[in-house]
């Protein structure tokens, strides 16, 4: 199999690429910088590659479908997100300690996907409820949203390691963006992020009552997003109506992507849900 | 009057707590956290095993506070409410606050508010302020709108602006939660949820509702003309698939084959292919053996029918199909029930498993009967809803995400152009302000007064 084949690479090149960057941040080393970015794009074209593949083989297979359709599938995506908004930050704010946090964040979720004995990253045909348009415009919506909230994670961990010292410090810190661009940046990221946020609940209700026929249910999945969208709904409000801004902003931002990695792994620990997987 | 006062400052007090981010921001993290209980607790389920999990005492307090059905309970209900009301004053408050700028035909610029701006660009030209005019203002005109122009000492200030607009985006982010909480009420008002579970070929009127239990009779009759369900080479389900039949007054009046995603709809009632089961069928096959010659007769028989079993061996009637029938008070499944009358002989109940085929061997009559063949058939499970609130909840959709959009993304951006003769060249200055993102303005600007310095 060509994909699982092309996303283990992915796995591996990521890891470096993460390696690679927090190399250029320690080191101070523009030119180990640059190779960083080049892994780091050679990783999304192999994760693109793969998921590409992924889809070809399942038609192959005789059952033929997007490959964003469970947990092993939607780890790549949110994978290939994350590195995806992180190459576009990197390059419009010319910036690769980002990288250093984003990168491992990625690599993280890719080896998640490959190594946990719960994930089968077999490709499975698609149970009745799950053959729907909606179904991928849930998915990519809100792992985009997602991985935009893993980046500003990401920024938000660096401007509370920089806060408290001063912008010329001229530490490992010091060669972070300086803390104002940090903290729009994450401004920028969460705003993003709500966005397709919004979008992915949006979609899942329509799938939902396309289904069900009810687009709202109070399942627990339901509910964290929800839960979710209510911590950055708070945050934004904060800072656009009250001014809120630095490490009050930077601590919100951890407790929302707390409640995104809840809402994506730690809904299927709670009692009585109703499983995806089923009917009624 | 000193009442009307103190009511009047009640009610500006109640005003400005709705008014308030604060409260926003509260309500906000309120909803939140308390959203998290009802996904602990298990919600809707059986009162028992909320004593068997929680224990008496706990069971009763957690029953008071509505903790078995959370999101419907009252103090649940108040936070909404209160959410809804204080998005509701808060976007009054504002818009009344910015009514001069929000809604204003002609707006007015003022040059001093351009002066000094960060992010300003300056440059010089040689053409005189009069060249220029003609030609700056003719570019602004095209890329911004209400554009004016002010004579000013030894040259001219021209002013334009883009979004002014996009200040109603945060409105309709607003407006779409109210929706969405409207048109989820008036389904809980004027619609229903509720399933039936109909035999292949069979018709039902009646559903009953989920939350009630109750009956409701529909305003035609759903037809299940066929079922089936078919399966993956892995065991996974692939496809349950209804032929239903709508009738009024015994008319047909609509067909469609649903599959899980595809409803039908008819007259605002959607009618969702749920789920599915088998049932046992009321007609088997049946073999008789007679025990002196071994011959083998069989024969198909309905619940109800009565037969002669050849070779005067009797009678027998088929009388029931019991599920998890017991013979002796031992379980052997679903089985045929008959009564076998023997010519001369008092009748006597015989148990027919359809499991066992060999179970009657043991009653050691002269026939020994056994089920040769049995249909099951499938009933399909619907979810029968009304939802007349769907259209105004996907309207919020839509006006969410547009809303959310422009919020986030776009500005209301000013610019100001000022053109002042200084010796024999014209010095220009280019600023601009936005309600947001400042960075975009300031890239806004650079490309504005490069596009300036290029106009011939």
């Amino acid at each position: 199999m060509t994909s699982s084949l092309l996303l283990s690479a992915t796995t591996f090149i990521y890891g470096f690429a993460g390696f690679v960057y927090v190399f250029a941040w320690v080191f101070r080393k523009a030119s180990v910088g640059r190779l960083a970015t080049w892994v780091a794009l050679i990783g999304l074209a192999a994760n693109t590659a793969g998921m590409a593949f992924r889809w070809v083989e399942s038609y192959q297979m005789g059952f033929g479908h997007a490959p964003l359709s469970n947990l092993y599938e939607s780890l790549i995506f949110f994978a290939w997100t994350i590195i995806a908004i992180y190459l576009y930050i990197e390059r419009r704010y010319g910036n690769r300690v980002i990288g250093a946090f984003s990168a491992p964040l990625a690599f993280l979720a890719m080896a998640y996907a490959s190594l946990s004995p719960n994930i089968s990253d077999r490709i499975q045909p698609l149970i009745p409820a799950l053959k729907s348009n909606w179904l991928i415009a849930h998915v990519i919506t809100c792992f985009i949203g997602y991985g935009a909230f893993a980046v500003a994670c990401g920024v938000s961990l660096m401007y509370l390691l920089k806060s408290g010292r001063g912008e010329g410090d001229g530490g490992l810190v010091g060669r972070f963006p300086s803390s104002s661009v940090l903290d729009e940046l994450t401004h920028q990221l969460v705003m993003f992020g709500f966005l397709f946020l919004s979008a992915g609940i949006i979609t899942g209700a329509v799938w939902a009552n396309s289904a069900w026929g009810r687009y709202w249910g109070w399942d627990p999945k339901e509910t964290w997003s929800l839960i979710t969208w209510f911590i950055y709904a708070a945050l934004l409000h904060a800072r656009m109506m009250r001014g809120w801004r630095g490490r009050r902003i930077a601590y919100l931002t951890l407790v929302g992507f707390a409640a995104v990695l809840f809402t994506y792994f730690g809904v299927n620990l709670l009692p009585g849900l109703h499983s995806y997987q089923s009917m009624q | 009057m000193a009442p009307q006062s103190t009511s009047n400052g009640l009610l500006d007090a109640v005003w400005n707590l709705l008014a308030s981010i604060r409260l926003t921001f509260v309500l906000l993290l309120s909803l939140a956290a308390t959203s998290i209980v009802g996904t602990l607790i298990p919600q809707n389920s059986d009162p028992a095993a909320y004593v068997a999990a929680f224990g008496e005492t706990l069971y009763r307090f957690f029953s008071i506070l509505g903790l078995f059905d959370m999101y419907h309970s009252w103090w649940f209900q108040v936070l909404i409410v209160l959410l809804a009301a204080n998005i509701i004053v808060c976007s009054a408050d504002r818009i009344s606050l910015q009514r001069n700028i929000l809604f204003v035909r002609k707006p007015r610029f003022q040059a001093a508010r351009f002066q000094n701006l960060p992010g300003r660009v300056e440059f010089q030209d040689e053409r005189p302020p009069e060249a220029l005019r003609g030609l700056y203002e003719a570019y602004l005109s095209r890329t911004t709108r209400s554009v004016q122009a002010e004579a000013g000492d030894a040259g001219f200030s021209l002013f334009g602006e883009t979004g002014r607009w996009t200040r109603f985006g945060v409105y309709a982010v607003h407006l779409s939660v109210v929706l969405l909480l409207i048109g989820g009420l008036i389904g809980s008002i004027f619609g229903f949820d509720g399933f039936a579970t109909i035999p292949e070929g069979e018709t039902v009127q009646q559903i009953t509702l989920r939350n009630s239990g109750e009956r409701l009779r529909l305003p035609f009759a759903i037809r299940c003309d066929d079922f089936d369900v078919s399966f993956y080479e892995t065991g996974a389900p692939k496809e349950f698939r209804s032929s239903l039949t709508l009738l009024e007054n015994g008319r047909p009046v609509a067909q469609k084959d649903i599959v899980v995603n595809d409803p039908l709809r008819y007259q605002g009632i959607s009618i969702f292919q749920s789920s599915y089961g088998t049932l046992p069928s009321r007609e088997a096959v049946l073999s008789f053996t007679s025990r002196s010659t071994g011959m083998v007769y069989t024969k198909e028989m309905k619940i109800g029918e009565e037969i002669a079993i050849p070779e005067t061996l009797g009678t027998f009637a088929l009388t029931d199909l019991r599920p998890n029938a017991q013979f002796r008070g031992h379980p052997v499944g679903d089985a045929f029930i008959g009564r076998l009358t023997p010519p001369d002989g008092t009748p006597e109940e015989v148990v027919l498993p359809i499991r066992f085929p060999t179970f009657d061997r043991m009653r050691r009559g002269d026939v020994v009967i056994a089920v040769d063949q049995f249909k099951e058939r499938h009933y399909t499970g619907l979810q029968v809803n009304k939802d007349p609130g769907v259209d105004i909840v996907y309207v919020g959709f839509v006006l969410m995400i547009a809303g959310c959009y422009v919020t986030f993304f776009r500005s209301h951006q000013q610019v100001c152009i000022q053109a002042s003769r200084q010796g024999s060249v014209t010095r220009v200055t280019v600023g601009g302000t936005a309600n947001k993102n400042k960075a975009a303005m300031e890239r806004r600007i650079q490309r504005l007064s490069a596009a300036l310095k290029q106009l011939k």
